[in-house]
């Protein structure tokens, strides 16, 4: 599990490589969470590149509701984009991809949050 | 060993309203207009046609709430709630053995919900002289409760009044019962006023009945204990009433599971057979039908190097041999 944030001009965009299932999903809230203490009202968005993510259970879609409440309490704007197939099904199964903000693209991403 | 399930719909009864059953005719009608020319001239053709349609639309996961039947050797019987299920689980019963060959009934009760308990005024071997049902749960209210049900002025008939023999028998986690041939442990689950899952093992099978169990992610010692429960089941009853994002958001603490983490607690398990159960009354068939083939999906994602785990989906009728 590993977090990178890189340098963007509209928006805190972090990469997310690695799985994200029961034993790493606390890791990758931690990892998150000063990326998401940033992610309010004011800031630019942020969005989670999940283009390195290549599994995530239902414990790493606990952490991302998590963080999604947390950003919208701030007044933050978080989306995540760019995934890789089998992940954006999981997302489609466990219908999170109805309340938290998914992207095919980066562009598409930062149209809608930036 | 075999499974029968009675009822499998979660919090009340439902069924098919007839707008529904036309839109079904109609989409049957429409299926069969496109069937190759000569299909449904005979009567085999046309079988063969009906059973070649999606279970949504030639059948229905049907509507009675929690009631599950299990047979061992020596032809004991067990049942596993008493939701609306068991009226047509004690017609049979009537059907087979009349008044004159009294039977024992086991009766196991997750829990006191009026959903788990309201087909017992309607399971007719109660009424028989001479039958016998021994109803066991963890419950210290457990007959009370029976019995209130049965009194005025909910139900007319009061529960003094039944002339087969009823038994109450609390059990405790912790421990394994022999019970009709059975081996039989209780786990306690998150549920409003609690619940609990039945293990019942026999002949080196192993059925588990885990519904209206809510599995906190956060929890590890219980997410533990479970798959410990969950050990090596050839099939487990598994309560998947709400999707994932429902569970963990807007329908967090109602005391249910998903279908998804159904399937990652019977991998961890090694669990040989998963059954979604105790349906959401707001999921009609179509639904059920595509939350089977997502969770299957799931699996098949999820699984990586261990063995395959068979995802069925429980409906109203449906029989399991292990």
């Amino acid at each position: 599990m590993e977090l990178e944030a890189v340098v963007h001009p509209k928006a805190n965009l972090v990469m997310v490589r690695g799985r994200i299932d029961h034993g790493s999903s606390m890791t990758f809230s931690e990892l998150l969470h000063p990326h998401l203490e940033k992610c309010k009202k004011g800031n630019p968005p942020l969005i989670l590149n999940f283009s390195g993510v290549d599994y995530i259970s239902s414990a790493g879609l606990r952490a991302l509701m998590i963080a999604t409440r947390f950003a919208r309490n701030q007044g933050g704007r978080l989306g995540i984009a760019e995934f890789q197939p089998l992940v954006r099904e999981v997302f489609g199964i466990s219908r999170f991809d109805l309340v938290i903000p998914c992207f095919d693209t980066l562009e598409a991403a930062l149209g809608e949050l930036a | 060993m075999q499974v029968q399930f009675w009822g499998t719909r979660g919090s009340l009864p439902v069924s098919l309203n007839a707008e529904q059953l036309r839109q079904r005719l109609l989409s049957v009608l429409e299926k069969a207009a496109h069937a190759p020319a000569g299909t449904l001239d005979t009567a085999v053709g046309r079988a063969g046609f009906v059973d070649s349609l999606p279970f949504a639309m030639r059948g229905t996961y049907g509507g009675q709430t929690p009631c599950v039947e299990l047979r061992g050797k020596d032809d004991a019987t067990l049942i596993c709630d008493l939701g609306s299920g068991a009226r047509g689980l004690g017609n049979a019963k009537l059907a087979r053995f009349g008044p004159g060959q009294p039977q024992t009934y086991h009766i196991f009760i997750s829990h006191l919900h009026w959903d788990h308990l309201m087909g017992l005024p309607f399971f007719g071997p109660l009424y028989i002289p001479g039958n016998r049902l021994v109803i066991h749960g963890c419950h210290a209210e457990l007959e009370a409760a029976v019995r209130l049900q049965m009194s005025a002025p909910g139900f007319p008939v009061d529960f003094s009044l039944v002339q087969g023999q009823v038994e109450f028998r609390l059990l405790e986690t912790g421990r394994a019962y022999d019970i009709a041939g059975f081996r039989v442990e209780a786990m306690r689950q998150t549920h409003g006023g609690d619940s609990y899952g039945y293990r019942f093992e026999q002949d080196g099978k192993c059925f588990v009945y885990a519904t209206d169990s809510e599995h906190k992610l956060d929890q590890e010692e219980q997410w533990a204990a479970c798959i410990e429960f969950f050990r090596e089941a050839d099939l487990i009853a598994f309560d998947a009433m709400y999707s994932l994002s429902e569970m963990v958001s807007v329908k967090a603490d109602w005391g249910h599971s998903s279908n998804m983490i159904g399937v990652e607690l019977a991998l961890a398990a090694g669990a040989r057979r998963l059954a979604l159960f105790h349906h959401d009354p707001l999921n009609d068939d179509a639904s059920l039908d595509r939350l089977l083939e997502d969770s299957r999906r799931f699996e098949a994602m999820s699984r990586s190097r261990r063995p395959p785990l068979e995802v069925i989906s429980a409906h109203d009728g449906l029989t399991v041999q292990l």
